[in-house]
């Protein structure tokens, strides 16, 4: 399986080749690869128009291990330490202990994170990263430890996530710029930006009022995801808010940056989880179901020099990839897991995802589409809107998702589930916004 | 918002004090490529559609409209944690560029997408901050 060819297992050199020909030279002898890898992207894309990797990375590696910590405040406990018992969890999970992590990632905790945490669990892997975009981090580790692990640089990968934001009272999505423990504003770009005083909400605020302008996207219709968020955590034992909501109950609350109310926004928990990513042969040997990585794919967007669409996210590009590296379609998934910092981001981002069109996220999400029972069950143990959301989210999209495709998901169980898809977005600065998609599936 | 600035203060750089000197002039300051022609906010001092150092400066007419807005109801952050509630908007230029302000001197609910607005300097110490109020 790893190490195949992608599609037509054609080797690069065939590639450059001809590309060189077609180009010439710069003048001078030294060739113009100008857009050189957007060609060779493009020449590499498959008919249904999903980007080709040129490595088959689809199943170099498979979720082992995943374990959710359940508190959701935990006063009592350091962040460190819930990032220790959520490893604990998890590699307790996959069967293994702390002698068969070969590979560390985190995000979020510690300055700098890899260092303070490797320290503090005394760990000495072959491969750290803290690569850090925000709430979505955890998928862009999966993605390094896939790469890792394809190249035999590594077999086992730890990635962990603890945060005690609640009980430290921080103000996720209305510090401003204290959230960040910022004291000034750098040049560039704080300066053109926070000086305005932006907050998280306001960020996504501005989403949501240009694609109700632009598309006709009712209050109501963000409303239906929140109601959907708090059903399925009504199913989930761990929950942080588990009483039924309805549309009213959200249009009623609050207004916290309009037009975004209170119960538009995700909810601010304390809360950890790590999981095990392994190699094929690792994952054989363990004792649950490997839940192999099928594609993943990443991308940013960002002020765009000041030509933005505001209705638009990342995803196109990382689900594109993620879609052509797995060979999976999109009416093939049983569940996706979808970060929901707000109401806004889980319509922009099925938008993104292609799961409908652009600027039909609003009705796609009424009706009950998106809960159980619905076409796509999105955030099935109830997202951050109502289960958890300790500051970085993505970790959980990974759990609950294993969760999914393990069958261990009780009550809130989408039956038969082989195929699920999380997309992640984060961004704690401003204007900028990561997104991470990974296609996990079940043999 | 107006008044006495207690709000965190704007910082330059020697890439960005062109751009502060300019608001202290009255002006809000653009940059087109000469490479690529295209028109870029933040100031930075390369085009960042192409990546060419040749860069020219255009003054803004400062006019322009709401392209999406929010208005703020609760910031944690000192000086704004006092502000509340106010406009936080998106304008987009005639120039064709977008940039971030805030909509001042008039009712918070009366701000629009679409509504015209302008460009006007408010004091902020040794600084001018450009923000917008409606034409």
């Amino acid at each position: 399986m790893s190490g195949c060819q992608g599609s037509g297992g054609t080797p690069p050199d065939t590639i450059f080749t001809p590309f060189l020909a077609r180009k010439g030279d710069m003048g001078d002898g030294r060739p113009d690869r100008s857009g050189f890898i957007t060609l060779l992207v493009r020449e590499r894309t498959s008919a249904d128009g999903e980007e080709q990797a040129m490595v088959n990375l689809s199943k170099a590696a498979a979720i082992i291990g995943a374990y959710e910590h359940p508190t959701r405040y935990a006063p009592d406990k350091s962040e460190l330490l819930l990032h220790l018992e959520s490893a604990q969890g998890a590699l307790e999970d996959a069967g293994l202990s702390r002698g068969d992590v070969d590979a560390y990632l985190t995000s979020g905790s510690g300055a700098p994170p890899a260092l303070t945490l490797t320290d503090y669990l005394n760990l000495h892997p072959k491969f750290v990263d803290d690569t850090d975009v925000g709430g979505a981090s955890f998928l862009f580790h999966l993605n390094l430890a896939c790469l890792g692990i394809q190249a035999g640089w590594f077999r086992c990968a730890l990635i962990t996530y603890g945060s005690t934001a609640r009980s430290r009272r921080v103000a996720v999505g209305t510090g401003g710029l204290a959230r960040r423990g910022a004291t000034g504003l750098a040049p560039t770009p704080d300066s053109f930006e926070e000086v305005y005083g932006l907050t998280t909400v306001g960020m996504r605020a501005l989403m949501a009022q240009r694609h109700m302008h632009q598309y006709g996207t009712k209050p109501e219709q963000l409303a239906a995801v929140a109601v959907a968020m708090r059903r399925h955590a009504s199913k989930n034992p761990h929950a942080m808010y588990r009483d039924p909501i309805t549309v009213e109950d959200v249009l009623r609350s609050r207004m916290i940056s309009s037009p975004l109310h209170m119960l538009d926004c995700c909810i601010i928990s304390d809360g950890a989880g790590a999981v095990v990513v392994a190699s094929p042969e690792v994952a054989r040997g363990c004792k649950k179901t490997p839940v192999w990585v099928l594609g993943f794919g990443e991308g940013v967007i960002h002020h765009e020099a000041g030509h933005r669409d505001w209705t638009a996210t990342a995803f196109p590009q990382a689900a594109s990839q993620a879609f052509g590296m797995s060979g999976v379609r999109r009416e093939d998934i049983d569940m996706a897991m979808v970060y929901d910092a707000f109401t806004i981001t889980v319509v922009t981002a099925l938008e993104g995802l292609g799961f409908c069109q652009v600027g039909e996220g609003g009705p796609f999400v009424e009706g009950g589409r998106i809960e159980l029972g619905g076409e796509l069950p999105v955030n099935t143990d109830g997202g951050g809107l109502s289960s958890n959301h300790p500051g970085r989210r993505g970790m959980f999209l990974l759990i609950e998702a294993t969760r999914q495709l393990r069958h261990e998901a009780g009550e809130r169980q989408v039956p038969g589930c082989r195929l699920a898809l999380c997309g992640a977005t984060g961004g704690g600065t401003g204007l900028r916004q990561s997104a991470a998609v990974a296609i996990l599936g079940r043999d | 918002m107006v008044g006495d600035w207690d709000r965190p203060l704007p910082t330059e750089s020697g890439e960005t004090k062109p751009f502060w000197e300019a608001c202290r002039r009255g002006q809000y300051l653009l940059q087109q490529c000469r490479a690529c022609g295209k028109v870029q906010a933040y100031y930075r001092r390369f085009c960042a559609h192409c990546w060419s150092k040749d860069v020219e400066e255009v003054v803004s007419s400062g006019k322009g409209a709401v392209h999406t807005f929010t208005v703020t109801y609760q910031n944690q952050t000192p000086g704004f944690r006092e502000a509340v509630p106010y406009v936080l908007a998106v304008v987009e230029l005639e120039e064709g560029v977008q940039v971030l302000g805030n909509v001042i001197g008039c009712d918070v609910g009366a701000v629009r997408i679409g509504m015209p607005v302008k460009v006007t300097f408010v004091d902020a110490g040794e600084m001018k901050v450009p923000m917008f109020e409606p034409v």
